[in-house]
């Protein structure tokens, strides 16, 4: 039942890291780890994907995304939606961590860190535009499902925090 | 239906998420600031996500083709299992942070009761949404800590409003049909063993803010069993409008 590793058949990774998420353009589907498997079976490719946040819009834009993509390359698929284990920000790559930053996007610290930030206003989150750690936290909810709103008291830039989630 | 108590449990859980999703959504663009209006309408789409969950679940299980819209949108008042405390009306932004936080405060017990459920499915479900109700009892939280602690006209606002829902706390805790049937199956949580715990941790917080703790012992109740207060009908007519006016429409 539990699948906390992904099963991806390794001729389709190519076309899975093609598609992109929606509201985050620059990450790849695969780097922020919602697709937890897709195996071909009897020509039909099954893909099972995991949303970020229960009412992620964008998971039903993803799973119509993927279908195209795999249609293109030929394969007819179904896509899953699956719960369990529930999806958590460290499935995140590194490459697609470093996508986020590079969009504006600060990346998700660890749980406790997350903790001290949104509670107690501890200020470590690095501004996206000039690094600085003067940053505080504007709102817990951001522009999606998956953000929380900062600004930074150095350079002023107002900018997106990618909720830790485990 | 062969399963009609399981069904019938989860449109239970998934109502009181529906319909505090609907209220908190009716703030989208008139929260009285941009980020709490932002935050108002994310959790109205966390609650909707986690209510499409459990309706596309109830809907295998009552397994006659009705689908989630067919469940949120075609039900008549009666049907509705949601608790009276979250169809209660955004009155002014006290009520809405005092509803939430009343509610998210229960809400958040119970998750972590249902994580254990013997059902996969639902345990899934509450494992999931676990993560994003913590966000929400944070949010509301700090608004009772702020607005109790304020100033004198937020304190008096805050107040009058708990005072006013907390008539609406007791039935969080009564036993349905269909729940005493699922908890023994190993299913559902026994809502009755998470009171003790809610008054502490309601109660902890209402002192923090400066806030007295009602002392009423009148409780309302009838939600659970589709007895609803007056606001519910106005609520539905506007969240069915879309389904009545033009039935089968698709988005």
């Amino acid at each position: 039942m539990v699948k906390e590793k992904q099963n991806i058949d390794k001729k389709l990774i190519p076309i899975l890291e093609a598609v992109s998420d929606p509201e985050i353009p620059v990450l790849s589907i695969m780097d922020m780890g919602v697709v937890r498997s897709a195996i071909i079976v009897d020509e039909l490719v099954k893909v099972e994907i995991t949303p970020t946040y229960s009412g992620c819009p964008a998971m039903d834009v993803i799973g119509d995304d993927i279908k195209k993509a795999l249609k293109e390359a030929g394969y007819n698929s179904e896509i899953d939606l699956i719960l369990h284990p529930a999806w958590t920000t460290d499935w995140i790559t590194p490459r697609g961590r470093k996508a986020l930053e590079d969009y504006g996007i600060a990346a998700p610290l660890d749980a406790e860190a997350d903790k001290d930030v949104l509670l107690n206003g501890k200020r470590i989150v690095k501004c996206t535009n000039c690094s600085s750690q003067n940053t505080r936290l504007v709102s817990q909810f951001g522009s999606t499902a998956c953000k929380a709103q900062f600004q930074c008291d150095d350079c002023q830039e107002p900018f997106d925090y990618f909720k830790c989630l485990k | 239906m062969k399963n009609e108590n399981l069904y019938n449990y989860i449109l239970g859980i998934a109502d009181n998420s529906l319909i505090l999703g609907q209220r908190m959504g009716e703030l989208c663009g008139h929260g009285p600031s941009l980020e709490t209006d932002i935050a108002c309408t994310n959790i109205s789409l966390d609650l909707f996500g986690q209510v499409r969950s459990y309706f596309q679940y109830a809907g295998k299980i009552a397994g006659d083709g009705r689908t989630e819209d067919d469940i949120a949108m075609l039900r008549k008042e009666r049907e509705y299992k949601n608790v009276l405390l979250v169809e209660q009306p955004n009155t002014n932004f006290a009520y809405s942070i005092g509803r939430q936080f009343l509610f998210d405060v229960y809400h958040l017990a119970f998750l972590e009761q249902l994580q254990k459920s013997t059902d996969l499915t639902l345990s899934a479900i509450a494992n999931k949404c676990i993560k994003e109700v913590s966000y929400h009892e944070r949010f509301s939280s700090d608004w009772v800590k702020r607005f109790g602690d304020g100033t004198e006209e937020s304190k008096a606002k805050m107040q009058e409003a708990i005072n006013d829902l907390w008539t609406y706390t007791d039935e969080l805790f009564h036993q349905t049909e269909a729940d005493k049937a699922m908890v023994a199956e190993g299913i559902g949580v026994d809502v009755t063993k998470l009171k003790e715990a809610y008054y502490k941790n309601v109660g902890e917080l209402l002192e923090e803010s400066t806030l007295e703790i009602p002392e009423s012992k009148w409780f309302q109740k009838g939600g659970k069993n589709g007895v609803h207060t007056e606001h519910l009908g106005y609520l539905l007519s506007d969240l069915q409008y879309m389904q009545r006016a033009y039935p089968n429409m698709e988005w």
